[in-house]
Formats: structure tokens, sequence, C-alpha cells
């Protein structure tokens, strides 16, 4: 970046549209503004006035990239807000659903935005000429996951079998049990992959980030639930989530920052889950990770891609072991009756915290709507600026 | 022997999920045989129309919701031979079309709290309502088979074989038993678009028209067949008004539902 000026008009593989208008001058980036044009969609606005049943269907369209993850976070809000807590195989879907999400989603990060980021190639298009072998492979975990979330949830991007309290329909034994096998090949292909990152070159950048993940209370990896909490010691239940993190409205962008109360930006997504939770991960997951050279904890951002891809292991890892656990319940999802109050969902999208809140009539008509997308929780580096993508 | 160029397909990007685009990746298997039959000549994320040659076909995600994205479609149509648009988005305006039937600075000002630091017009609009659509491909999101499809027909110079027909044929064709008869369960079917592969009856579900209006629906009389099931006034309106809101005959219906 030697003395050169520097603008990008739209950065390439990075979701919801973003410019970096200003120049770069010298050799540091000096108070870069990002600017975010993609256009507010005006999600929470549009949400009052429709019925909580509604809320998975719509909310699932904010993101293609990260479907399931507004569906698990709206069902399990209302399902708050209601009093419930769906537990048993129901539960146990949902986090297999996850798994598939994962695995797709992290997948497609891995092979098609970032590897060519780091083999100097201009997309995944040419990077399938330098590395076939290694883009075929990231192609059949994203047809894994995408199976996964394909045979729980009727498609593969915005699924219809998803609802509050559960499922419509219970997938079939024989259809679950089919996955298996698939999945043994495909954590094989995961355990490929990252050995492949692993060998990759990154630069010494350590920053001091507060990294932000859910924390489960029981024995597992964040996906559904768990207590927010941080490095920098943030812990809390997500009931109180509007009390210790804001949202900022900043001018060049479309999209709203989001910082904690007391200490500012901070980080979330797999790397952010990976330091929180290391202990939680699948011992094969652990290996994996510390092979590829990582420790209990990863404070370099550009190695998020080795963590991503031990995530994409793990996922598979987790994905048999639930499979083989599975007992068919009884009816697809637990009652749902629906009363006023309101409701506080958390659940961990492939790249990070993904908030949902609702307040309701007696009827279970929506009176007010929060969401807060993993990618609001930009952290300021280097004097970059700005909340990256729109949520609403 | 000299070899022939091979067929230019850009996708563009205008306010959407991104969630259609991807569905050409999810064509997994097709997608690197397409890749090797087509010169893939843009696919970034939003991607600006400046620097750009002839482009064979146009594959457009997403609506037009900013004076930018006005300026941007026109640009992508001069550059095209054929534009094909994917999705509920840039047939209908999508789900976002929902701000049309309300005032946009309220719906604004309960989103962010500096409503002027954002940009947007006052509708979402579907992509013909701005320039000549050569093909719309149905769908939120799109079937990724009917997209293979659509791309074929355009390389080969034929029609792409898409029904236009409801997604209750679909059913028949599945062998999935009416879940509006044998159930009670109220079913957009009959006045959607088939593309889907009927999946929610097959979920037992009813659809929920996110393929948008079959051609000649007969929305009016679906409504008789609902109200028994205990379906009242304002969930007609709703159930017309999700990522389809804007197409004219759920507009029309959804409207006749408002007090």
């Amino acid at each position: 970046m030697k003395s050169e000026a520097a603008k990008a008009n739209c950065l390439p593989r990075v979701e919801g549209g973003v410019a970096l208008p200003d120049t770069i001058k010298g050799e540091r980036m000096a108070d870069l503004n990002r600017q975010l044009f993609e256009p507010s969609r005006l999600f929470e606005a549009v949400l009052r006035g429709r019925t909580f049943s509604e809320a998975p269907d719509i909310t699932t369209r904010i993101s293609g990239i990260y479907p399931v993850a507004h569906q698990m976070s709206a069902c399990h809000a209302m399902e708050d807000a209601f009093g419930m807590n769906v537990q048993g195989p129901i539960r146990d879907l949902r986090r297999l659903l996850y798994c598939g999400q994962w695995i797709s989603s992290h997948a497609f990060q891995i092979h098609m935005l970032h590897a060519p980021d780091f083999l100097g190639c201009k997309d995944a298009i040419l990077l399938a000429k330098v590395y076939p072998t290694e883009v075929q492979r990231g192609l059949r975990l994203i047809k894994m996951g995408n199976e996964i979330v394909s045979l729980l949830g009727g498609r593969a991007i915005h699924s219809i079998n998803i609802r509050v309290g559960g499922f419509y329909k219970m997938p079939a034994r024989s259809g679950l049990d089919s996955l298996v096998e698939k999945l043994k090949r495909a954590r094989d292909a995961a355990l490929e992959t990252v050995r492949w990152v692993a060998k990759f070159s990154f630069p010494e950048f350590e920053p001091d980030y507060e990294f932000v993940a859910l924390q489960s209370e029981e024995d597992e990896y964040p996906f559904n639930e768990g207590r927010l909490v941080s490095n920098k010691g943030l812990d809390i239940n997500i009931r109180e989530y509007d009390r210790h993190l804001v949202e900022e409205h900043v001018p060049h962008s479309n999209a709203l920052h989001s910082t904690i109360k007391e200490r500012g930006s901070y980080f979330v997504g797999p790397q952010a889950r990976y330091n929180l939770n290391f202990d939680k991960l699948s011992p094969l997951a652990q290996e994996a990770a510390r092979a590829a050279g990582l420790g209990s904890v990863c404070l370099n951002p550009f190695r998020n891609i080795i963590v991503r891809s031990v995530e994409t292991l793990y996922a598979c890892d987790e994905a048999i072991r639930i499979i083989e656990h599975f007992e068919m319940p009884d009816k697809p999802a637990a009652n749902v009756k629906a009363h006023a109050g309101t409701g506080y969902g958390c659940t961990e999208a492939p790249c990070g915290v993904l908030y949902h809140r609702f307040s309701l009539d007696k009827n279970g008509v929506i009176l007010d709507a929060k969401i807060v997308s993993p990618t609001s929780a930009e952290p300021e580096v280097a004097g970059v600026k700005g909340g990256r993508t729109g949520q609403g | 022997m000299t070899r022939e160029p091979k067929p230019k397909l850009a996708i563009w990007k205008f306010t959407s999920c991104d969630g259609c685009k991807l569905g050409l990746l999810d064509c997994e298997d097709q997608f690197l045989v397409m890749a090797g039959a087509v010169e893939i000549a843009n696919f970034s994320p939003g991607s600006q129309a400046g620097a750009m040659g002839l482009y064979d076909i146009a594959l457009v995600e997403g609506s037009i919701t900013t004076q930018h994205d006005v300026e941007r479609i026109h640009a992508i149509r001069r550059a095209s031979k054929f534009l094909v648009t994917i999705g509920a988005c840039a047939a209908a305006g999508g789900i976002r079309a929902l701000r049309n039937f309300h005032d946009v600075k309220e719906l604004a000002s309960i989103v962010h709290a500096r409503p002027d630091y954002t940009q947007a017009l006052d509708k979402s609009t579907p992509i013909a309502d701005h320039v000549f659509v050569d093909f719309e491909l149905r769908g939120c999101p799109i079937n990724k088979m009917q997209l293979v499809e659509v791309v074929s027909a355009f390389l080969n110079g034929r029609k792409p074989n898409t029904s236009p027909h409801s997604v209750c044929i679909e059913c028949k064709l599945r062998g999935t038993v009416c879940v509006m008869v044998a159930s009670g369960v109220p079913c957009l079917g009959p006045a959607t678009q088939a593309g889907c592969g009927a999946i929610c009856p097959a979920y037992t579900r009813g659809c929920y028209g996110c393929f948008g209006p079959k051609e000649t629906p007969n929305t009016a009389s679906l409504n008789t067949w609902w109200r028994p099931l205990g379906v009242n006034q304002p969930d007609l309106a709703g159930a017309f008004r999700d990522f389809n809101a804007g197409a004219e005959p759920f507009r029309t219906e959804s409207n006749s539902h408002e007090k």
C-alpha cells in the first residue's frame, strides 16, 4: 500500500455491499470509513402487525447466506415469549439443522470467499482452475451441508419446515441414517481442508479484540442457546442483551453498528466461539486444531479461516453424533399457545451471534421487533469504522 | 481449428438476501459444468456496471430500491443481450415491497435513529418496471434446477421449459394428498405458480405463495374456501402480503381485505 492511493467502489466477496471511498495514504490506513451501500431493508418495521408464526419465514429472507440462523433465533425468541423451553429430540434436530448450516456456509466462505484472497486469485472461478481438487472438495462440503438442511427443512435456502415449537414434519429415520456415511466422508474432507488452509501464510497481527459468543451451560459447543459471554467480562443472560449492547447509526452507512456500552466494538463469529468454547469441541476437532498450529485461543483474525475449517470439522462430527443418538419423537412440534409478552432469542449464525427480540400482543401479533445481525458487530481496527451489513 | 469464444454470463445483485444468486453455487455438480460452458464474467456481490463489455446473459437478482439502482439497471440492460431476472425480489419487489403499503419515512424512523442517513426510494420495485426483461424466473428462493434449465435454454436459443400452472398440479404429480381438502389447512397452492416442487404440502403445511401468482389466478374464489377454515380478514390480507406482495394479482387481493 506504500504511497498508493486506494479506493474501492465495492469490496468483492463482502456481504452487504461495502465501499472504501477514502484514499489510503502512506503505509497506514488513515481513518477509513467503510460505506455500506446496500439499502436499508426495513425488516424490523414490516414485521410489526404480523403474527408470531410468520416471523421465521419472514426473517429468513434477511439472509440467503445464513437463513437457518434467522429462523432459529426467531423461533427461540417466540418460544421465550410464550414461556416454552423445547427440549429432547426437537432440540437435537435443531442442532443438526445448524450443523448443516455451518458446514455449507463455512465451506462457502472458506473456498469461495476467503481462499482466493490468500492464494492471489481474483475469485473462486479462477481458484477452481489453479486448485481444482480443493475447490471441488469445498463444493462437496457445501453440498453436504445443504443436504442436511434440505432433509430437515425441505430446501437448502429459506427452509419451509421450520416453525415455532419445532417442525411441521419429522424427517424419515431412513433419511437421517442415509446421511451418516456421507457425513463420515465429509468429515474426512473437512480434515483435509483444515490441513490445506493451515499451510496458507498469515501476517503477524493480534489486536486486542473483545470476543463475544454464546457459552452453553451444557457440555456442548454453542449453536442455539447459552449465556452471552466475552473475554473481557461480559457474562449475561440474553434477556439482558439490550442493557449491555447498543446499536448506533453511523453517517456513512445504511446499516447500524453494534457496540458494547462499556467498552465499544467487539468481535463475533468462529474465532470468538472458539476462544470461549475450545474445551467443548469434540476431541477430533481439538486434535485437528492443535495439528494446524492453533492453541486454545487464537488472536490473529487472518487465522479465522483455520478456525472456520475446524468448526466445519466439528459440525460434521457433531452431526454424526446427533443422528446416531437420535430417537424419533411422538410429534414434530411442541404445542404453542400465544399470549402477550416479550421474547428473546440468540443463536450462533455461522458468522456469529444473531439476536432477535419480539414484543407480542395477546394474540401473538408482533408489536415491536429488534434484530441484530452478526455483521453489525464489526470491530474497529486500524481506524476502520462502521457496521457492515443491512439488518433491516 | 479455431475455438469459438464461450458465451459470457454475468450475475448482478440489487437489493436482496443473496439467496437466489447462491442458488447458482448450490448447483454444486452442475456449477462447474456450467462454469465450463460459459465464461462467468461477473459474480462479485454488488459489482459496478461500469467497466464491462457485452454479456450474452445477465442474471439479475434483487429489487430496485435506490436511485443508484435505477441507473445501474439501465447500464446493465444496455450491455446485455438477454436479461433474465432471478427470484421474487426481481420479479415483484420481494418482501421489501411490503414497504409499498406504508409511508417509507415512517418505517425508516422505526428502524433507524437517523433515517436521514439512509438512502432509499419510496417503493421497492421489480426490474421489469425499469427495463425490458427477457425472462423472469420465479421463487423465493428460485429452484436451482429451473435456473440450470433457463440458462441452458438461453444458451441454446430456445424457450425455457417452466410451467405457469399452479402448485396443485405439482402436488398431484408428486402424489401428495391435498392438505386443504384432507386436513383443512389453508393453502395458497391453487393461486401460486408451480416450480418449487410443491414442497410445503409434502411437509404437511399449506403453500405460502413464494413463487408468486400463477397465470390467471382466481384469488377471490380461494378466499371463499379459506373462510370456512377459520381464516379472518386481516390474515387473508397477510397471506397475500409476503414475498410477492408487489405482484399485481396478490396486491389487488390483499388490498381488498384492508379495512
